[in-house]
């Protein structure tokens, strides 16, 4: 019988199989950050040891200081703590880490792939639910809680009930000046945030073929905002040339016998997907959300939706209260929405390309606004610094960070101030996301540089160079 | 774990859809030990700026005190993997949450907390937070056993759940104890991938 991709992937990795829906699943690749302490501590209170500590690669991000690398620079002890705790914790047990003074620390989800430690074929947790952004080179990889965590470092393995299978296809060519964000932004938009839940999503069809690397990452990235398991790209030809030489990838050899095996993973034609879905690329265009859920998105071009012309009452109180929060009016076209500042960065959009297609837009420009980049990893940043893309931000009156999670989740007090609207090239737009009464605004790098250049949120196409 | 079989409690109606995590335990208290954070939950819904509870929110109202079930609306626990949430709402008396649908990671969290998911129809879980909304203090039953829930009008529902889920929360089971159980399966997995994959 014809197999998908996820067929495919599960199938090799079930250890055990109940009979009653339940399988107990191999975990292939285990990735930590500063917020892994709860899942070493009840290992250490039940007596267990790491089970396989060479699968695991652990890196702070959730806490570390955007302003410096040192310890210093980490005012919150508690914090400080936090980060000090991941590197005391893997060192203790055996597994490889990129603490602060690394260049190659970074935000988990950004360093395991540009390591080439996300393989295809493979099986990928971490204890943050952005994991599926791993899905992207066509592993299947999913976020789960401190329990489970714990669980995966003793034995390598989860109890998993086989999530259903949905593809949605994106064909036809991407408009100049459509990226990746606003791609995902119109998948969510239109199946909903809780459009994928139970499911893993197979991104497929020629737009996201055409798609980087980088922009399959951004894609899968934010599936857990359309409440899937679960994202994935079939790995072709981009793939092997995006991994071949990484430092973790294998080399010689073994490249070509992983190579042989990566090839027969792509669906097989006609295998069946329990949901499908279609997008026309040509008709997606720069998106921005406005309100407090990731489906809130609308393009640039419309206006702020009127909760009167919502489906039903409960739709309807909840556009009311969205508005209310993020102090909008119905019908305001979203052209005329005054940013306050601007953020830059994410496990969704703080890679190399990502820098690059905003600093086009920045340069010769300057920034009307507070607005941040945050590289996604040390080695983010020496690239981008190679190519002299700090220069162009820093000229435009940007601050140019450390790498980290930072403004994303604001825990390591990277935080807007109340009523504050901020156009982030983040994943969620929820109440408080950003700081307490923070409004935010999901967006793609370049329209937030175009944002951060005109003080408000604009068509980004009018401003390519 | 302690085992979950029948439970008799207030329940407490929650009338937002996408309820995301970052709502149950906003991120900020995170870091922070677990005892500290129970006073954390739906911290910026309960107060305002100032610190003053928002009388109007529904866990701020008296008859809702002893609340032991939430019935929500769809996608409740969608958003981030903090088990934070689950904990927060058990530290806060919590054991069962009912609604048409789960964040996938939340729902998952709920099992390894001896808590109970229940998804129902959106139309009887929309009947549900009226009958509550209507008589503040009123009570549901659970039992597992049967997968019943009964309301307050006393209509009972069945709901489905996995049999691997609901044995292990009837008798408290460990999961990480009974994967050890299959040690043997786990290492002749690896032994067998050792030969043709060394790569990964």
């Amino acid at each position: 019988m014809p197999q998908t991709l996820f067929d495919k992937i599960w199938q090799s990795h079930v250890v055990v199989d109940r009979g009653d829906g339940y399988n107990l699943l191999y975990v292939d690749r285990h990735l930590m950050h500063d917020g892994s302490a709860a899942g070493f501590e009840r290992l250490r209170a039940r007596g267990l040891s790491l089970r396989r500590p060479e699968r695991a690669l652990a890196t702070p991000d959730h806490y570390t200081s955007t302003a410096g690398r040192s310890l210093e620079d980490i005012e919150d002890p508690q914090h400080r703590r936090n980060v000090e705790a991941i590197r005391n914790n893997a060192n203790a047990t055996g597994v490889r880490v990129f603490y602060i003074d690394d260049e190659r620390q970074g935000i988990a989800h950004v360093v395991s792939p540009e390591q080439g430690l996300t393989l295809p074929g493979l099986t990928l947790v971490c204890g943050d639910s952005h994991t599926a952004t791993h899905g992207a080179v066509g592993a299947l990889a999913f976020g789960i809680g401190s329990s489970e965590v714990t669980h995966v470092m003793a034995t390598q393995c989860l109890w998993q009930r086989k999530p259903k299978a949905m593809r949605v296809s994106v064909d036809g060519v991407l408009p100049r000046g459509v990226s990746a964000k606003d791609v995902i932004l119109a998948i969510i938009a239109r199946i909903g945030a809780a459009g994928g839940v139970g499911q893993v999503i197979e991104y497929a069809g020629s737009a996201i073929r055409s798609l980087s690397i980088e922009g399959r990452l951004t894609v899968c990235n934010m599936s857990i905002e359309a409440g899937a398991r679960a994202g994935m790209v079939a790995p072709d030809d981009t793939t092997y040339a995006y991994l071949q030489g990484r430092p973790m990838a294998s080399a010689g050899a073994e490249w070509d016998q992983a190579l042989a095996q990566w090839r027969r993973l792509p669906s097989d034609e006609g295998s069946r997907f329990d949901r499908e879905v279609t997008l026309d690329a040509s008709l997606i265009q720069p998106m921005v959300t406005w309100g407090t859920s990731p489906e809130d998105a609308v393009a640039i071009a419309d206006r702020v939706p009127d909760p009167s012309t919502a489906a039903d009452s409960a739709k309807r109180q909840a556009m009311v209260s969205s508005l209310e929060y993020m102090g909008l009016e119905p019908g305001t076209p979203m052209e005329s929405i005054a940013v306050d500042r601007v953020f830059i960065g994410s496990c969704t959009n703080s890679r190399i390309e990502d820098l690059r297609a905003a600093a086009a837009i920045v340069k010769g420009r300057q920034a009307r606004i507070q607005a941040w980049v945050v590289p996604g990893s040390g080695l983010v940043k020496r690239q981008a610094e190679a190519e002299g893309l700090h220069t162009i931000f820093l000229e435009a009156g940007f601050a140019w960070r450390e790498p980290g999670c930072s403004m994303c989740v604001g825990m390591n007090g990277d935080t807007g101030l109340p009523g504050q609207r901020i156009a982030s090239t983040s994943n969620r737009n929820f109440v408080g996301r950003q700081g307490r009464g923070v409004r935010t605004h999901l967006v793609s790098p370049t329209m937030a540089a175009a944002a951060a250049v005109t003080g408000r949120f604009t068509d980004v196409r009018r401003l390519l160079p | 774990m302690e085992p979950f079989t029948t439970l008799t409690a207030v329940a407490v109606p929650l009338d937002q859809p996408n309820v995301d995590t970052d709502q149950i335990i906003p991120a900020r208290f995170l870091g922070i030990p677990r005892e500290q954070q129970v006073s954390a939950l739906f911290h910026d819904l309960r107060t305002d700026s100032t610190g003053q509870p928002h009388e109007r929110f529904v866990l701020n109202q008296p008859a809702y005190a002893d609340a032991r079930i939430l019935v929500a609306d769809r996608n409740f626990g969608c958003g981030s993997s903090r088990e934070n949430a689950v904990s927060v709402l058990v530290d806060n008396g919590f054991r069962a949450f009912i609604a048409p649908s789960f964040g996938d990671i939340f729902f998952n969290n709920c099992f390894q907390n001896a808590v109970l998911p229940i998804r129902l129809p959106a139309a009887r879980t929309d009947a549900l937070r009226a009958l509550l909304s209507a008589s503040p203090g009123a009570r549901i039953s659970i039992d597992l056993s049967a997968q019943t829930v009964t309301g307050p009008d006393g209509q009972v529902d069945v709901f489905e759940i996995d049999s691997f889920r609901k044995d292990c929360l009837l008798k408290g089971v460990d999961e990480i104890s009974l994967t050890l159980g299959y040690e043997q399966d786990i290492a002749a997995f690896e032994a067998r991938r050792a030969g043709g994959q060394s790569w990964i």
